[in-house]
């Protein structure tokens, strides 16, 4: 019996992350995303029919941030089996710690014309709180970007986890947390603009965001930073790491009695999640041009695990296609039927549930599903040549 | 330090002991395993009352009792599931079981099946193999954990004893029940156990599924110390030498299946029923 037996072990461990099809589509979607569509947003004039609208950039942005978001949600419900309802906290925590930035960067070209942002002129505070130090270097805010939303996932996965708090009352103190820190946010004298949150961002890094090629640069950063999300969700799923989370969500003292501490393994995937979600809520902030707290309201979050049930719970791409699917419905319902969408996204819910439980991606697999017994001849038929 | 003894691999399961990451168990007085009045109350039952119990190394010992004896119980402290309320449980000498976690447990080298046979159903044979297997557990070394030629080895070698090398690549979930079984033992080999605790291993076998299992337990016995659970009473004639009774959460006797069987207390509260 030797090791060469298993030709199956090398799907595990030592292939390629995708095959030649999947970096090919990998590579085609980051050059759509870094040159045709800049080419044809910034270069094409607006009467071509090959121009693409402000628009349609905005709006294909601000849906790769959710995508991120559901790549994001995915590790950790999809994989790991730890739903969270409070994963629009941490994107909203991303996209504040950039937005004061962005607040720092109006200067004096506010309706106050005062170095203060507005809100604190109309608060008449005479100074920026403590907390908004620091806050006019981009790099000091990019670092805030992932330690916001890093330490507080950090410090309240290490409690929860550690108190073994799972299944529902976990997702519902998630839900708690959110909720509590969009009571928060929407106070005035919490010093994030309360209600209304930060808008009218005129500059980042000296560029006016209003211009198309910086419209089109943040364009780009978002789509690298989607394909990157992507391609660590699958090293992670195809490394022992990925096993071990898998193994947390369908059995966790079978692990723990074979000498893991699922503590650790929960923690660095939850922290890892609220990060990515941090920095797609500071790509989100400048492309959409508006953070306030709603994006910390409950609905929000549950709309992300709608995003990636509908998608497809522990695929790779599933949780992509269920955020470009749901929210591209979104902003057509929105506009055409404003009245029905609610209904549409409850009834797709449904659908999706009875239906297609493994999602849409679920779809793709049904012709596979006698893959194992393929794999069993393989096997058998080497067993037969050795002897 | 250990008394275990050291076997070559080529002798199937010796292979499996013998590597000792970290502290290793005292077992230099014999004994790997001591109970001390244990008590364990769950809302006022006495689920464990005043246990008293001591496994030697390399013994295979069988504990049996009625349904509520506490066996299961007893499992769960050795295991660091439970907490005990009174009493102190050491592995080895050294090993103070109330103070460590399930995993530190784990990693201190008890092995236990559970009851109803639990695997990652959606992992691979191989790959519930590749999980169990002893090696550093932390999420750093998993980041970067890649399988060696001679853990591929151990993997195959292992597969082999519990015969499912054909399935090594099927999901677990699949199996038939007696495989899931063997799959679960062969994942406590792959740990490196001292201590083996089975929790009812042969249920739901067919006879000769038992009768294989059987022959695995007796090649187990004196390379691990293995403490069996079970109902089977032809089973455990089979391979037991010491017989534990346990009724109502404490010891009501111990001794060879001769004995135990005409032993007066262990008739009327077990076995004559």
């Amino acid at each position: 019996m030797r090791s060469d037996d298993f030709p199956f072990v090398g799907s595990a461990e030592r292939q390629a992350l995708f095959g030649a099809k999947g970096w090919a589509a990998l590579v085609a979607f980051v050059l759509a995303v870094m040159v045709v569509v800049p080419v044809a947003f910034v270069f094409v004039p607006a009467g071509s029919p090959f121009h693409l609208s402000a628009y349609f950039v905005t709006l294909v942005g601000k849906i790769m941030c959710y995508c991120i978001v559901a790549v994001a949600m995915n590790l950790i419900w999809g994989y790991t089996g730890i739903l969270s309802l409070g994963h629009g906290l941490f994107f909203a925590l991303g996209g504040y710690a950039f937005g004061m930035y962005l607040m720092r960067m109006i200067g004096r070209e506010g309706q106050y014309q005062s170095d203060l942002p507005d809100f604190m002129v109309f608060l008449d505070w005479k100074a920026y709180p403590w907390y908004w130090s620091f806050t006019d270097h981009f790099w000091y805010s990019a670092m805030m970007v992932v330690l916001a939303p890093g330490l507080l996932a950090f410090v309240f996965g290490f409690f929860a986890f550690r108190s073994r708090i799972k299944g529902v009352y976990f997702s519902i103190i998630t839900q708690a947390l959110t909720y509590a820190f969009m009571l928060l946010f929407f106070r005035n004298d919490t010093g994030f603009g309360g209600n209304n949150g930060f808008t009218d961002f005129k500059r980042i890094l000296g560029f006016r965001i209003a211009e198309p090629g910086t419209r089109a640069a943040l364009f780009a950063i978002t789509g690298i930073y989607l394909a990157a999300t992507i391609v660590l969700s699958r090293g992670i799923i195809r490394s022992k790491l990925g096993r071990v989370l898998t193994a947390i969500r369908d059995s966790e003292s079978r692990l723990m009695f074979s000498g893991y501490n699922p503590l650790w393994y929960k923690l660095f995937i939850w922290t890892l999640s609220a990060v990515m979600c941090g920095i797609a809520g500071a790509l989100y902030v400048p492309q959409v041009g508006i953070i306030n707290p709603s994006e910390m309201s409950p609905a929000n979050s549950i709309e992300i695990a709608i995003w990636v049930a509908v998608g497809g719970r522990g695929t790779i791409l599933g949780p992509v296609i269920g955020a470009a699917l749901v929210n591209g419905a979104k902003s057509f319902f929105t506009q055409a039927y404003p009245e029905y969408w609610l209904f549409f996204l409850g009834l797709l819910f449904i659908l999706v549930t009875l239906f297609l439980p493994k999602g849409v991606a679920g779809i793709a697999s049904m012709g596979r599903l006698r893959a194992p017994a393929r794999d069993r001849a393989a096997v058998a038929r080497e067993e037969g040549e050795k002897t | 330090m250990s008394r275990l003894p050291s076997m070559s691999p080529a002798e199937g399961f010796g292979a499996t002991i013998g590597r000792v990451v970290g502290q290793g168990v005292d077992v230099s007085h014999g004994p790997i395993l001591y109970l001390e009045d244990i008590t364990v109350s769950f809302d006022g039952f006495k689920a464990l009352n005043k246990l008293t119990l001591t496994v030697d190394a390399g013994e295979l010992r069988c504990v049996i009792g009625p349904n509520g004896a506490g066996k299961t119980t007893m499992m769960d402290v050795i295991t660091g599931k439970t907490q005990p309320d009174a009493g102190s449980a050491f592995f080895g000498q050294t090993i103070d079981l109330t103070r460590l976690s399930e995993a530190q447990i784990a990693q201190a080298g008890i092995g236990r099946k559970f009851q109803k046979p639990t695997v990652f159903e959606n992992h691979t044979v191989f790959e519930n193999l590749e999980l169990a297997m002893k090696t550093d557990k932390r999420v750093w070394a998993s980041v970067r954990a890649r399988l060696s030629s001679e853990e591929l080895d151990r993997i195959a070698q292992t597969l082999d004893q519990i015969q499912l090398t054909r399935d090594a690549a099927r999901p677990a979930g699949v199996l038939s029940h007696g495989q899931k079984q063997w799959l679960e033992i062969g994942m406590l080999l792959m740990q490196e156990p001292k201590l083996l605790l089975l929790d009812e291993p042969v249920a739901g076998m067919t006879d000769e599924e038992t009768e294989r299992t059987a022959e695995l337990f007796t090649t187990l016995a004196g390379k691990h110390s293995v403490v069996v659970v079970e109902h089977d009473m032809e089973f455990i004639g089979r391979i037991a030498n010491q017989v534990t009774v346990l009724h109502e959460g404490s010891v009501l006797a111990e001794g060879s299946m001769d004995k135990i069987k005409n032993d007066e207390r262990v008739i009327e509260v077990y076995l004559g029923r």
